[in-house]
């Protein structure tokens, strides 16, 4: 990538250059660039303060407190809140579903995806009704996705009853409701690892199949030896993105199941909604968000390591 | 190669008006039994793909009573009507939502790309002090999820008197450091003689900005505002925390309000959320290729 050697050009010749020109002093043209440069960011460095690292601040010290939304019990209790989320079942449980849920989701999400391009890529007939079937779910609002799929669950009058017979309570089922809630959730969000992938496969070269061709190697061949390899530093960033994206997973599960039966799928971005904002534990609630925090963060590093130790290969 | 050409490549190729190598290719080879077969298996699940859009669509155009009979038919007794419509649009909130939708996702938009753009030049191209811990900060700032922090910023709303207005829905989503980063990826790729050409005939940062940069960043604003856009208008958490008040809901929280207040009305819960599906959906039959291309450059990181 080009970004520090252009950058270094910018700093070299770019500004210092023009201040030399007009006669000033570097120091003054410095004092110049500073004023310039926070004036150019203050727009956003202001909304990131104020909505990003002050909130970011104000709940972990929340999470110190015993506050609740009345203001009772403001004072700091230290780390109590922590240890409570430690011996907490239901923090565990839910944490559980959203590993879960995280697991479920993101095999069928980076597979059918890729078979989706693959198959996409083959360029039969049709490109626009492909990209349109398989891209379309994923413009639609999570409570339109969840809409149409409790509809399609229902028992007695939904689809996917009438299609495979039988009675089954799709979301009420705690057999079932977590497997319904990945369906719909791969349903609604494969588009956009196919669109991925379906960038990516046109990324190969052409003259990587014809050499193997005139090699004598069938499409099958092909697929495995080049295709797939070709594919796999896009799979990273897919399989990357696709696990932040299902870690922090609440809305359809909150709308489809509102996280039942008996808190069989409850994510834990429910947990701190609900001890948030229906059972108003505000400090005890920011204890639990610093806790899911600390889980991305740990994916997040655990992602660029692996990420940063291909890329050294 | 970029996404971005790749795409445009692709699409080119797959463009009725625009004969290309790859169709002309096409067309000269006879169909084989494998593709045959292999436009069977996308055949089938683009259907299986679009069953649940076409299962909406038939169920809102019932009556009540059919849409609740069993069993289930794509064809009902008593015909096809439009009463679930028309009693969403005249009884229901759903003009209102659809308003606050459109105007809060078109603020969030345009001010959010306008102050990431700003803050992504700064980082290219002016040599500031403190620039480099912004700079960090902002990139790592990427990693949290907006989701922990929806308990100090209600908090915070409520300080601000914010709860329950568009202020309060808008301020919270209008940074987006990724976007940040793909800006500055694209400005410290755009040649800066024609900007240092500027200033030495004595444009201001500004005006350079404004009146060289912006327009040769065109398709990647367009990029990041679809992304930027598709998300605000799509969003559920926050909107939903922040207003209690049916009359400031934005369509996705508001829907959600529908679905638990109506109970068994099926037609009208699917003339609800057909209706909030429908504009995103005919923008996108028109627009295909620049969101696809959109989606692909900003989920690749601009790259």
């Amino acid at each position: 990538m080009t970004t520090t050697p252009q950058l270094n050009r910018a700093q070299g010749i770019g500004p210092s250059a023009l201040n030399r020109r007009d006669g000033r002093v570097p120091n003054q043209a410095r004092r110049r660039d500073t004023l310039h440069g926070w004036a150019f960011a203050a727009p956003f460095v202001i909304a990131f303060l104020l909505f990003l690292v002050w909130p970011i601040i104000y709940g972990f010290y929340l999470s110190l407190t015993g506050q609740s939304i009345t203001g009772a019990n403001s004072e700091l209790v230290g780390f109590e809140n922590y240890g409570e989320a430690f011996r907490d079942g239901d923090v565990w449980r839910s944490l559980g579903n959203t590993l879960w849920f995280t697991v479920l989701s993101t095999v069928p999400l980076v597979l059918v995806a890729l078979i989706l391009a693959l198959l996409v890529n083959l360029g039969l007939p049709g490109q626009w009704l492909w990209r349109l079937a398989f891209f379309a779910p994923f413009l639609l609002a999570s409570t339109v996705v969840s809409l149409f799929w409790i509809w399609m669950y229902n028992p007695q009058l939904g689809l996917v009853n009438s299609i495979l017979g039988g009675q089954t309570a799709w979301l009420t089922d705690s057999n079932t409701a977590m497997i319904s809630v990945v369906i719909t959730t791969v349903w609604w969000t494969v588009g956009f690892n196919f669109l991925l992938y379906l960038a990516a496969l046109q990324n190969i070269p052409e003259q990587q199949y014809e050499a193997a061709s005139l090699d004598g190697a069938g499409k099958w061949r092909q697929l495995f030896s080049i295709t797939i390899p070709q594919l796999a530093p896009t799979t990273l960033v897919i399989v990357i993105l696709q696990i932040l994206a299902s870690l922090k997973v609440f809305d359809q599960i909150y709308i489809m199941t509102g996280g039942g039966p008996g808190g069989a799928t409850r994510p834990i971005v429910q947990y701190i909604y609900e001890t948030g904002f229906t059972a108003y534990r505000l400090g005890y609630a920011s204890a639990v968000a610093y806790v899911f925090f600390a889980i991305i963060v740990i994916a997040s590093v655990a992602q660029m390591v692996i990420t940063s130790r291909r890329g050294a290969k | 190669m970029t996404t971005t050409e790749v795409l445009n490549r692709t699409e080119a190729s797959t463009d009725r008006r625009v004969p290309s190598a790859r169709q002309g290719r096409d067309k000269r080879k006879p169909l084989r039994p494998s593709s045959i077969i292999a436009f069977v298996i996308l055949a089938v699940l683009a259907i299986l793909w679009l069953l649940p859009f076409a299962w909406a669509i038939v169920t809102s155009l019932k009556s009540e009573a059919d849409a609740g009979a069993t069993p289930v038919t794509w064809i009902p007794e008593g015909g096809f009507t439009l009463d679930a419509y028309t009693s969403v649009l005249s009884e229901g909130n759903i003009p209102q939502w659809a308003f606050n939708s459109v105007f809060t996702s078109i603020v969030i938009t345009a001010v959010s790309v306008a102050i990431s753009a700003l803050a992504a030049y700064a980082f290219s191209r002016i040599n500031f002090a403190g620039k480099k811990w912004l700079f960090y900060l902002t990139i790592a700032s990427i990693i949290v999820p907006p989701q922990m922090l929806i308990v100090p910023l209600f908090y915070q709303m409520l300080a601000f008197d914010m709860v329950d207005t568009y202020a309060g829905i808008i301020l919270p989503q209008l940074i987006h450091p990724a976007i940040v980063f793909i800006l500055k990826q694209f400005f410290d790729q755009v040649p800066i003689e024609l900007e240092e050409a500027a200033r030495v005939d004595g444009a201001s940062r500004m005006r350079v900005f404004l009146q060289i940069v912006m327009p040769l960043s065109r398709p990647i604003l367009a990029a990041v505002s679809i992304f930027v856009f598709v998300g605000a208008w799509n969003n559920f958490l926050w909107p939903f925390i922040v207003t209690n008040d049916a009359s400031l809901m934005t369509l996705p929280v508001g829907l959600q309000t529908v679905q638990s207040a109506f109970g068994v009305q099926y037609a009208q819960d699917m003339a609800s959320a057909v209706l909030a599906a429908l504009p995103l959906i005919i923008v996108f039959l028109f627009f295909q290729r620049q969101i696809i291309k959109g989606f692909a450059t900003t989920g690749f990181g601009g790259q």
